[in-house]
């Protein structure tokens, strides 16, 4: 498996650390419903097909989100965290 | 006082001749992690202009008057040779790391061959041309390569590794070369 690293072009999935589901971008607000926090915690799809999920390219420090599919096991595509905004400067 | 004797992170090590490979240590002077603060890169981008430097884009080196501006990770270089002037410390974050690196020179032909065995990216000139670095593994270390040369590649792990690293570089260039 080979995962493209926004940064340093394509490279193997031994240099990645797996994060999770990109639901973890989506945090709720601190003052939100229980059920939006536990549906953050704990409420996941399990997609069979088309699936953005998070990895950690370790040797250069990014956090990216990676577009991929369970099926084919095709990448479709990488992004950087960082650049889709939203966290804190 | 006592008079200290200061020893290079690989020395006792290196120099090593592994068959057409030449295993050296190489002497990158001081090294200090360059990290653009939030809201000052135009302001690090012009104290960097001034000592004749450039921010490098991602994997790229940047040549300097006796020193370099290495790409090593988001939002990071390593400026190596010299230290950094007042403006660069005010625009970034900088850290003196010069003692918490070992650097290995590998040099002969073939040596694409050796870092094959421990490096899971393709270092052929092609793919890695002079000018290039990488962050990277070297076997089971966190590394950054250098490509110096068309025959030169120069390899930094964590000093606390220098030991291990001469190692595995060693074997892997044993077992290449063996196969002439």
């Amino acid at each position: 498996m080979r995962i493209p690293c926004p940064h340093c072009g394509t490279r193997d999935r031994r240099e990645f650390y797996y994060y999770g589901a990109d639901d973890y971008l989506r945090r709720p607000a601190a003052d939100a419903a229980p059920a939006a926090w536990d549906a953050y915690l704990h409420l996941r799809d399990n997609p069979a097909g088309r699936l953005r999920d998070l990895w950690y390219h370790e040797p250069c420090g990014s956090w990216i989100a990676v577009d991929r599919d369970t099926v084919s096991h095709d990448i479709h595509g990488a992004v950087a965290v960082a650049d889709l905004g939203g966290g804190r400067t | 006082m006592a008079e200290l004797i200061a020893l290079s992170p690989l020395a006792g090590h290196l120099p090593l001749t592994v068959g057409q490979f030449m295993l050296t240590e190489a002497y990158l002077g001081p090294i200090h992690s360059v990290a653009p603060l939030p809201g000052r890169r135009a302001a690090l981008d012009a104290a960097l202009l001034a000592a004749g430097l450039v921010f490098p884009a991602p994997c790229e080196i940047r040549e300097g008057t006796g020193c370099r501006l290495v790409w090593a990770g988001r939002d990071l270089a390593f400026l190596m040779g010299v230290a950094p002037t007042e403006a660069v410390c005010a625009a970034a974050a900088v850290t003196d790391q010069t003692d918490g690196w070992a650097a290995l020179r590998l040099a002969g032909p073939g040596i694409a061959d050796v870092l094959a065995r421990l490096v899971p990216i393709d270092c052929r000139e092609g793919a890695l041309p002079p000018g290039r670095a990488a962050r990277t593994q070297i076997n089971h270390m966190p590394g950054l390569l250098l490509r110096e040369g068309a025959e030169a590649i120069v390899l930094m792990t964590f000093r606390s590794m220098a030991a291990t690293l001469v190692h595995e570089v060693a074997e892997a260039a044993r077992r290449v070369a063996a196969r002439d």
